[in-house]
């Protein structure tokens, strides 16, 4: 028996459901009860049951994409403060492969960088690397910082959300996994850029967000912009976004 | 205190957008955050004021006790300022007693209080060079956003100012107290405190958490309500020009103007 | 008519009805079954990662939650879970007599019993290596500050994202002018002949702290103890409206 509805908003202990159902993330069964965990948003599919925080803190993943601040310089690597409760190290083989240099020739205290994550053992070492495209040093911009859970709200479904605002803004923007997001263009856009997120994290857990979002931007940037899709699309695109989060 | 590195990229956007005469927050470089002020918010202490300035939040507690005088001021009363930067106000604030940050601030509060003359202690005198008025005015710090002097001088200006004592005789050299009448304690003048940052050459108003972070210096100045100057503290490790110790004076004259509509109404 | 004090019919009582010879108003004028009034407020501190304002008859207690974060004591740290750290601390103007700031034996004991209170709530294996910290300010106290501090970080806890089995709701109960009561004031508990603080998960019923001081016969005992349960559903039920209108559910 299902005690709550879809997309209710439950605190930790809530009972959500009772027999039959299975217990998706942010939940767990105890004597055949399914609880929420965390305070969140209710997602039923089917007969599984998640709940989607509305806070939380980032936990590294080895192959997310981060941003990370460097906040020491060892003798072979780098210590990162990618916002999570296990900072990351970046070896020095992975910047200058069997080539021995100095390191704060290449990165400083204070750098800051968008790395992979290469691997998470088992004491939680958090190995970074940067090979891949478009990792590396960022130069000049502005960062913002937003709840993790909030990651996939903001970059939309395909990107949808994140690539309206860079349309829109013509703004260069990053988003980390870690809820550090780098945005450069204009100073006037990065600050447009840095409302709207700033609303997208608010109002994450809200419905008909995408909307809202555009017109917010239009209504910003003081220029009609006709509208491109259909309230209907927007809702199912909000509909492939639960999807994403529940998987 | 774990002192907090600060992104290089904050550091040049922030002073960037100031050099241009703009803020992150979309302030002007001389004005302040929305600013909040209550008293009597705790019932337990005799005066208390809880004071916001953007996010950074302050309850004071003022309690007198009756103690002994100072030796070399028989005839006046004490007033001791405390600070606690609490462990919950900022991920690195650490339990344990005052550093020296929180020790700094309970002392330019104090001198800007005291030197501002806003308590007349002399008249906390209960039997001379033997039995005076001690009042403790302890500050909590539960919210730290940026720029605490100020939000410290307002929260115990309002909560001297609401602070009430037992009134007090002398009966064959005792002293007798009636909690029954409550006098509120002899205020004179009304200081208040403007805090300036120096970033990228400018100075800016109230600075806010991440202009703290990267400020190249700080000045404080306490101003009383004829303009005139009772207190200054500079911070940071960049000196400031003559012509910008000037400015800054002149810049706190004109904003503790505004700060004063906050004062409460005696 | 009289009623027979057991969990049950108090549970299922209205209270209206309740009424037996034995039981008088209090000197606030609550019945002997009634809470102080109670307010929380979840998300009240920008810079903590969650924290809530809780007050309960006169007692006004912040609380302030940190964490998972990185643990930079090393002989502290659990390879296979988090660990719970609590600091309880009384604001020097919140008594009568102003308190000498920092911590004394009572501030130490009550962190201590507050932790243990609050961690088998809280999912700690997911979080290995590392810490949350529980900050509680008592701003004003006016009897039962431990229990309005656990109420209060649990509520903290919650809004900062931190799984966890069930709320912890505490709450005391005990014994003034002769009668058995639901939680006590400071003169209550100060002039009364017995204090049984408890902390409970609301969902589970486990009590997660469990004090008592003064003298109570084992009849009275279990009374109380259903009393204070009493008391810790009901403030159970504020913590979770406190969570959900910060959302403006």
């Amino acid at each position: 028996m299902l005690l709550v509805e879809d997309k209710q908003i439950v605190v930790p202990g809530e009972i959500l459901a009772e027999g039959d159902y299975h217990s998706g993330r942010g939940t767990f069964k105890e004597e055949e009860k399914v609880c929420s965990s965390l305070v969140g948003l209710v997602a039923v599919r089917d007969k599984k049951i998640s709940v989607i925080p509305l806070q939380s803190k980032y936990i590294p993943k080895r192959g997310d994409v981060v941003i990370g601040e460097i906040t020491d310089i060892r003798f072979s690597m780098w210590n990162l403060d990618i916002n999570s409760p296990y900072s990351g190290i970046l070896p020095a083989a992975e910047v200058f492969g069997k080539e021995k240099r100095e390191l704060n020739r290449a990165f400083d205290v204070g750098d800051v960088l968008f790395l992979r994550v290469v691997d998470v053992d088992e004491v939680k070492k958090v190995k970074l690397g940067l090979k891949g495209r478009g990792l590396g040093k960022f130069r000049g911009g502005i960062l913002i910082h937003i709840t993790p859970t909030k990651v996939p709200r903001l970059i939309g479904k395909k990107g949808s959300m994140i690539n309206m605002i860079k349309d829109q803004t013509r703004c260069e923007v990053v988003v980390g996994q870690n809820g550090i997001v780098w945005v450069k263009g204009k100073p006037e856009m990065e600050r447009v850029v840095q409302k709207v997120v700033k609303t997208i994290e608010e109002e994450a857990h809200t419905s008909g967000l995408t909307d809202r979002i555009r017109d917010m931007l239009m209504e910003l940037l003081e220029e009609g912009t006709e509208k491109t899709e259909t309230e209907e699309t927007s809702k199912k695109e909000e509909e492939d976004f639960k999807e994403e989060l529940i998987q | 205190m774990v002192q907090s590195i600060v992104p290089e990229i904050i550091r040049e956007s922030v002073t960037n957008l100031i050099k241009k005469g703009e803020r992150v927050d979309g302030r002007a470089l001389d004005e302040y955050r929305e600013i909040s002020l209550e008293t009597g918010v705790i019932k337990k202490a005799e005066g208390s004021a809880r004071v916001k300035i953007g996010n950074t939040q302050i309850v004071v507690g003022a309690k007198p006790q009756i103690g002994e005088p100072f030796p070399d001021t028989p005839n006046v009363g004490v007033l001791i300022t405390n600070s606690e930067l609490l462990p919950m106000a900022a991920p690195n604030f650490e339990p344990g007693p005052p550093d020296e940050r929180s020790v700094e601030l309970a002392r330019v509060t104090d001198r800007c209080i005291r030197e501002g003359k806003v308590v007349d202690l002399e008249k906390l005198t209960i039997i001379p060079g033997k039995k005076v008025w001690m009042i403790f005015m302890d500050m909590h710090i539960v919210d730290y956003d940026g720029n605490l002097f100020d939000a410290a001088v307002l929260g115990c200006l309002a909560a001297l100012m609401t602070t009430k004592v037992p009134s007090t005789t002398i009966e064959d050299d005792e002293v007798v107290i009636d909690y029954e009448k409550m006098v509120p304690i002899p205020i004179n003048e009304q200081p208040l405190m403007c805090t300036m940052a120096k970033i990228g050459g400018e100075l800016v108003v109230d600075p806010s958490l991440e202009e703290d972070d990267i400020l190249e210096a700080r000045v404080s100045i306490g101003i009383r309500a004829d303009g005139s100057i009772c207190a200054m503290q500079k911070g940071g490790s960049v000196p400031f020009t003559h012509e910008e110790v000037l400015k800054a004076v002149g810049i706190a004259q004109e904003k503790t103007k505004e700060l004063r509509k906050f004062i409460p109404q005696a | 008519m009289i009623i027979i004090l057991t969990s049950k019919s108090i549970g299922n009582n209205d209270k209206g009805t309740l009424t037996t010879s034995s039981t008088k108003k209090r000197r606030d004028g609550r019945d002997f079954d009634e809470l102080r009034p109670l307010k929380i407020e979840a998300g009240v501190l920008e810079r903590a990662d969650g924290s809530a304002y809780l007050e309960i008859g006169d007692n006004k207690v912040l609380a302030a939650v940190y964490g998972p974060r990185e643990l930079h004591v090393r002989r502290l740290l659990k390879p296979n879970m988090a660990i719970l750290r609590c600091r309880y601390n009384m604001a020097p103007f919140s008594v009568e007599d102003r308190k000498r700031p920092g911590p004394d034996r009572r501030s130490v004991e009550i962190s201590k019993l507050t932790a243990e209170a609050l961690n088998p709530a809280v999912f700690l294996e997911k979080f290995p290596r590392s810490t949350i910290d529980v900050f509680i300010e008592v701003l004003q106290a006016e009897g039962g500050t431990r229990c309005a501090g656990i109420t209060a970080a649990s509520v903290a806890l919650a809004d900062a994202g931190i799984p966890m089995r069930d709320m912890v709701a505490a709450c005391a109960a005990g014994k003034s002018d002769g009668q058995v009561i639901m939680d006590l004031s400071e003169w209550e508990d100060k002039e009364g002949e017995a204090d049984l603080p408890i902390a409970m998960m609301p969902r589970t019923g486990d009590i997660t702290l469990l004090q008592m001081d003064g003298h109570l016969t084992s009849d009275e005992f279990e009374q109380a103890l259903d009393l204070a349960i009493k008391g810790c559903q009901i403030i159970g039920e504020e913590q979770k409206n406190a969570i959900k209108n910060r959302y403006g559910d």
